[in-house]
């Protein structure tokens, strides 16, 4: 059983403050949502917790097993079990999907350990007989020239491969169409576990048709303003965000 | 194999450095002492020609050769016009031109410092060879681990032999090309190479024969053949096929600074020879080097050449398409990392109808490293039906690399196809802080990055080449972040 605790998180981009004074504690097993408009810090939050220099964090802290993890560099961050599903993929040209998730796979491994070639492939094609995903799919170069939905689809692959402890899954205005749509659901469906905790980033309710939340959190300005089941979500969906901000209003 | 390994003593003055960087250029020097059984001193002149003349007993002409080609390199001036002032700090008076077979040397395998041990680990280098180049062993006893394909190929009549055995004992074979691609007069290195030359590979492969492994300049180490001046002629007569490597990805530990070969290769009427190369000179070389071949109807010359290290290397290889329907290509992997200059290219020259030729080139400048690429395309009027496709790629690692692009492509007449394409990128940060997400270090990420980069070129070395070469990048790319 694995925790994430975010702790009055306070996050700047240059001397702009994004997120101020975030706190949300996840468990393995958990899939949490956080909703929320257009520019409110949801993808800040993801990738200051996952590390990126541009992102400082002025105040607060995040907490892997109760432990701070914000000293760590991004890929020791990795390691420790902290996945990032991008919303915008880089792309990687000459490396093949395959190469790229062994080199992940052996950078877990303790040093002098060499990983074995024919149990890599064996459990990699199992993952992707799990997800459906076609065998000729790992000998492409990582991203590159893919469409939205084969980006989803090399996103969730390494995450089965991966087997993060938190997975963070950054779906903020990707414009996912139907089928990417399902293929991060299905996946994410899929790897639901007790060993998995998700954080689910959407602006739209309808990836919550497919994956239904254990908690649904609406953020605005850079705080959590609400949070609820998934009839929250429903909601929001039926009331429009300009329900939480005249609600903000109010309070 | 053209590794100078620590075969030479002090050849230029500590004093002068690279004087764009600030680095120290003595970095990776690695030497021993060992006595010469021949040795022509220090500094350049006809006693010198003279006296490696006798020593190689050579017939009158080789002589006379030599002798000519020695005015020809006082007459000609350095190419700085366009090159590098680089070229201006060597000292061609502190450079030892001869020195042949030594005894066994003192260093013993205790001595070798811990850091090249670690990279020969790295690099997956065999034992006995890393003892050879870290100079513990004067002789790479490589009979035995090779002589199976001396023996095979012999059986198909070829010969394999060194520049000084090859002109003694079959002059009838290679007098009539020696020299012929590449003039002594083509530029002032080449000319100094033609005075001085010693070792390097000459081959013949009979009409018909295709040599089915690769022959690999391993096969016969020994001193001579690691010189500096050495010499490379391959004839491959009409039909024949054959495949030489040379070089390995295991860094050369030497202070001998100047490295100037000629390589020379002939494909007559339907012929095809591939040449590949893996360098990876100490960062205080100047690796001056000229290489040509001359295609003939139907023929087919393939340069694969990769530069790693050195402190200034000037490559362009080139090929003459002679004969109708001859074909040239010429697919180079540059790597220029702080205080290296990388200036390759290649030449290709069309003589003659239907003839086609392909350049790729791939170029990674890393911290303050640079790279040039240098092309020539040259169709005349009067030909009919010629193709080209140049296409050179530059990557630049870190904000201060440099990279420069100087195609010259001189098309006349309207029935040819000639492309050009051209790209220069960067790795960016958000495809490092995706790797290193995954769980790669930034090192990692920048290797995996770089190999990518050249992957398409890397997959037509030979496996074992490829695999080193991997590494290579690897180790390179280490101290580049941070």
């Amino acid at each position: 059983m694995s925790s994430l605790e975010i702790r009055d998180l306070h996050v700047a981009i240059d001397s702009k403050e994004i997120v101020k004074g975030l706190s949300l504690t996840i468990n393995s097993g958990e899939v949490h949502a956080i909703m929320g408009p257009n520019g409110t810090g949801k993808s800040t939050l993801s990738k200051a917790i996952a590390g990126h220099p541009d992102y400082r964090i002025t105040q607060g802290d995040v907490l892997l097993d109760g432990r701070s993890i914000l000293e760590l560099e991004p890929d020791e961050r990795a390691r420790a079990g902290i996945f990032l599903a991008f919303q915008y993929p880089s792309e990687i040209p000459g490396v093949s999907i395959a190469n790229f998730l062994r080199a992940a796979v052996q950078a877990r491994m303790a040093e002098g350990e060499e990983l074995e070639a024919t149990a890599y492939y064996k459990r990699l094609y199992q993952k992707m007989d799990m997800l459906k995903i076609d065998r000729k799919f790992t000998s492409r170069s990582v991203n590159d020239g893919f469409s939205g939905g084969e980006k989803k689809r090399c996103e969730i692959l390494q995450m089965a491969m991966l087997e993060p402890k938190f997975s963070l899954m950054d779906e903020t205005d990707s414009g996912l169409d139907i089928d990417a749509l399902r293929i991060v659901a299905e996946g994410v469906n899929t790897l639901r576990g007790p060993g998995l905790g998700v954080l689910l980033i959407t602006h739209y309710q309808r990836l919550l048709n497919y994956i239904i939340p254990d908690q649904v959190h609406v953020m605005y300005d850079g705080r959590i303003v609400k949070t609820g089941d998934k009839s929250l979500a429903l909601e929001l969906e039926a009331r429009g965000y300009d329900w939480v901000k005249t609600e903000l209003a109010h309070a | 194999m053209n590794h100078p390994t620590a075969l030479d003593t002090e050849t230029f003055d500590t004093a002068v450095e690279n004087p764009t960087v600030g680095i120290d250029q003595a970095v990776g020097d690695f030497t021993y002492d060992v006595k010469y059984a021949f040795d022509a001193g220090s500094g350049l002149g006809e006693n010198t020609v003279r006296y490696i003349s006798s020593v190689k007993k050579e017939a009158s002409w080789l002589l006379d050769f030599r002798l000519a080609a020695l005015k020809t390199f006082y007459a000609k001036p350095m190419p700085t016009h366009w090159a590098t002032k680089d070229l201006d700090n060597i000292n061609f008076d502190k450079i030892r031109y001869y020195l042949s077979q030594g005894q066994t040397p003192k260093r013993t395998w205790d001595e070798v410092p811990d850091d090249i041990k670690r990279t020969f680990e790295r690099l997956g280098i065999p034992e006995q060879e890393r003892k050879f180049l870290a100079g513990v062993e004067a002789q790479f006893d490589s009979e035995a681990a090779y002589s199976n394909i001396k023996e095979i190929v012999s059986k198909q009549g070829v010969i394999f032999m060194n520049s000084t055995e090859a002109l003694r004992e079959h002059p009838e074979i290679f007098r009539k090309w020696f020299g012929k691609v590449i003039p002594t007069g083509d530029n002032k290195f080449s000319a100094l190479n033609s005075s001085v030359f010693s070792g390097g590979s000459f081959i013949y492969v009979p009409k018909g024969v295709k040599v089915a492994q690769p022959l690999q300049a391993y096969f016969r180490i020994n001193a001579e053949n690691f010189g500096q001046f050495e010499r490379t002629l391959i004839i491959a007569d009409e039909g024949s096929e054959v495949t030489y490597m040379e070089g390995c990805t295991a860094p050369k530990f030497t202070t001998s600074t100047l490295h100037s070969a000629v390589v020379e290769l002939v494909a007559l009427k339907g012929a095809k020879i591939q040449y590949i190369t893996v360098q990876n000179w100490a960062p205080n070389v100047y690796n001056l080097v000229t290489k040509r071949g001359l295609a003939h109807e139907d023929a087919e010359i393939k340069w694969i050449d990769c530069n790693i290290g050195s402190r200034l290397t000037m490559k362009y290889p080139g090929v003459v398409l002679k004969g109708r329907r001859a074909r040239g290509e010429v697919i180079s992997i540059a790597l220029a990392n702080d205080g290296q200059h990388q200036d390759t290219g290649a030449k290709m020259i069309h003589a003659a109808d239907e003839t086609t030729s392909t350049i790729i080139s791939k170029s990674i400048s890393v911290g303050q490293g640079r790279a040039t690429y240098r092309g020539q395309v040259h169709i005349p009027k009067h030909l009919k039906g010629c193709k080209n496709n140049t296409e050179c790629d530059a990557l630049l690692i870190n904000t201060n690399s440099r990279t420069d692009t100087y195609p010259a492509i001189t098309v006349r007449g309207d029935s040819h196809a000639v492309q050009h394409e051209a790209s220069v990128s960067k790795v960016n940060e958000e495809q490092i802080f995706y790797m290193q997400q995954r769980g790669l270090t930034e090192g990692q990420a920048m290797s995996l990055a770089v190999n990518g980069f050249v992957n398409d070129l890397v997959r037509q070395f030979p496996m074992e080449y490829s695999v080193e070469l991997k590494r290579l990048i690897d180790l390179e790319m280490e101290g580049s972040v941070g």
